[in-house]
């Protein structure tokens, strides 16, 4: 089973996605920001990461530059889903190493699509 | 809605567009139709057959018949057909043709997204077909998503379902909340109005059709009709894509499936209409 950490402030996202993602037989962990989502990784390295932008503590993208230096941090796929939804922040995101991009609202019919794009579903 | 009623209106639709409105399908007809009803001031889809019965009104049959059509789509629809028109039919292409015009048809374009995937695709091939000039057509029953297509204009929400985010930063710009193709990959398609139940024979020739996801509204002397006309605007061997669920198998010997690509269709060489009478 493929295992997905879901990291969002919010935790009615973060359970909208787990339903959807266990659907999809994912495997859920969740974090409510950068830092907790960082150290979930350093524990066990997810095969992918739902990545909110705006979050307390550590942002989205700095979590991203960080887990990309991490040992194996290359591995995980990393999929941005954020309410921030212009070019300048998408293209933020794929230079910094992101590999799909969600913008707020979704659905599990967006999710999946997404998932096939990077080819895990 | 009365059966008599039902059966009225999938006439109109029948007649005009070859969509078929099925027993289960007629259900549609009223959600579809209240709108309608309630712009042309009238209490009911009562009122509004009535009146209609009683005076033959062309634009309203014809509202009614676009209120009807399934406009579902979505970039690269279902992949496959994208991965087999890049892999196999573009490079068969080549060896057949190092110059001149391709040209490529989507019978029923609907919004949009089926010949603009089709032309980010041949954007980022071009360079393996230095000879070739590409030309796509879009055409569709329906004007409300022809003029659709013609804007280039989507929601947020239909950028994300089939489309790589490198491609939306590649090829659209942002314009308020719409995300819109940008001039050189609008400019690649034209769209038109156009009807398959019609003599469409005045496109001129196609060597690529893309006809997916339509012929399944239509019932089976319409589907050969129209896939025997489009054979003959094909040259020998061009290439036709079906939908998932369609085949060319049962209504006419025009095309053979192609034996290692699923869903594409050659033309039958030297077939001709007079032989399969
Ligand atoms: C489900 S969409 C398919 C769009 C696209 N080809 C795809 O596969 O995603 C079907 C389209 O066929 C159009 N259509 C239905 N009857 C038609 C007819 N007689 N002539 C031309 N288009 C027709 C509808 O307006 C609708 O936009």
């Amino acid at each position: 089973m493929r295992s997905c950490l879901v990291v969002d402030d919010s935790r009615v996202i973060r359970k909208v996605a787990r339903r959807i993602l266990e659907d999809l037989e994912f495997k859920i962990e969740e974090a409510a920001d950068g830092m907790e989502a960082l150290t979930a990784c350093r524990g066990q390295m997810p095969d992918m990461v739902l990545l909110d932008w705006n979050m307390p503590v550590m942002n989205g993208l700095d979590f991203l530059k960080a887990l990309r230096q991490e040992p194996g941090g290359d591995k995980p796929v990393v999929i941005f889903c954020t309410t921030e939804n212009d070019l300048d922040h998408i293209t933020q995101a794929l230079e910094n190493g992101a590999n799909e991009y969600i913008m707020k609202p979704f659905d599990g019919d967006i999710i999946e699509a997404k998932l096939a794009e990077v080819g895990l579903v | 809605m009365n059966k008599d009623d039902i059966e009225y209106l999938a006439k109109i639709v029948y007649d005009r567009s070859g969509i078929v409105l099925t027993q289960e399908k007629a259900y549609l007809l009223e959600s579809r139709l209240a709108p309608i009803a309630r712009k042309e001031g009238f209490n009911s889809i009562d009122d509004l057959v009535s009146t209609l019965r009683g005076r033959a009104d062309e634009k309203m049959a014809w509202q009614i018949t676009d209120a009807m059509t399934t406009n579902e789509t979505f970039f690269f629809r279902d992949k496959t057909p994208f991965d087999n028109l890049k892999n196999h039919v573009l490079p068969e292409l080549k060896a057949r043709k190092s110059a001149g015009k391709v040209r490529i048809w989507c019978a029923a374009s609907s919004t949009g997204q089926e010949p603009y995937s089709i032309a980010m695709l041949l954007n980022e091939e071009a360079s393996k077909y230095p000879g070739l000039s590409f030309e796509i057509t879009g055409t569709d029953i329906s004007n409300r998503v022809v003029e659709k297509a013609k804007s280039g204009l989507y929601s947020q929400f239909e950028v994300q379902r089939g489309l790589p985010v490198t491609s939306l930063v590649k090829y659209f710009d942002k314009v308020d909340d719409m995300w819109q193709l940008k001039p050189n990959i609008r400019s690649q398609v034209t769209f038109k109005q156009g009807n398959l139940q019609d003599d469409f024979t005045s496109l001129g020739k196609f060597d690529i059709i893309f006809c997916r996801n339509v012929l399944i509204y239509f019932d089976q002397p319409t589907k050969a009709k129209i896939l025997e006309r489009m054979a003959t605007m094909m040259p020998d061997n061009g290439y036709l894509f079906l939908g998932a669920a369609e085949t060319v198998m049962g209504l006419t010997d025009a095309f053979n499936s192609s034996r290692e690509v699923r869903g594409v269709y050659t033309r039958q060489a030297g077939w001709t209409r007079a032989k399969a009478a």
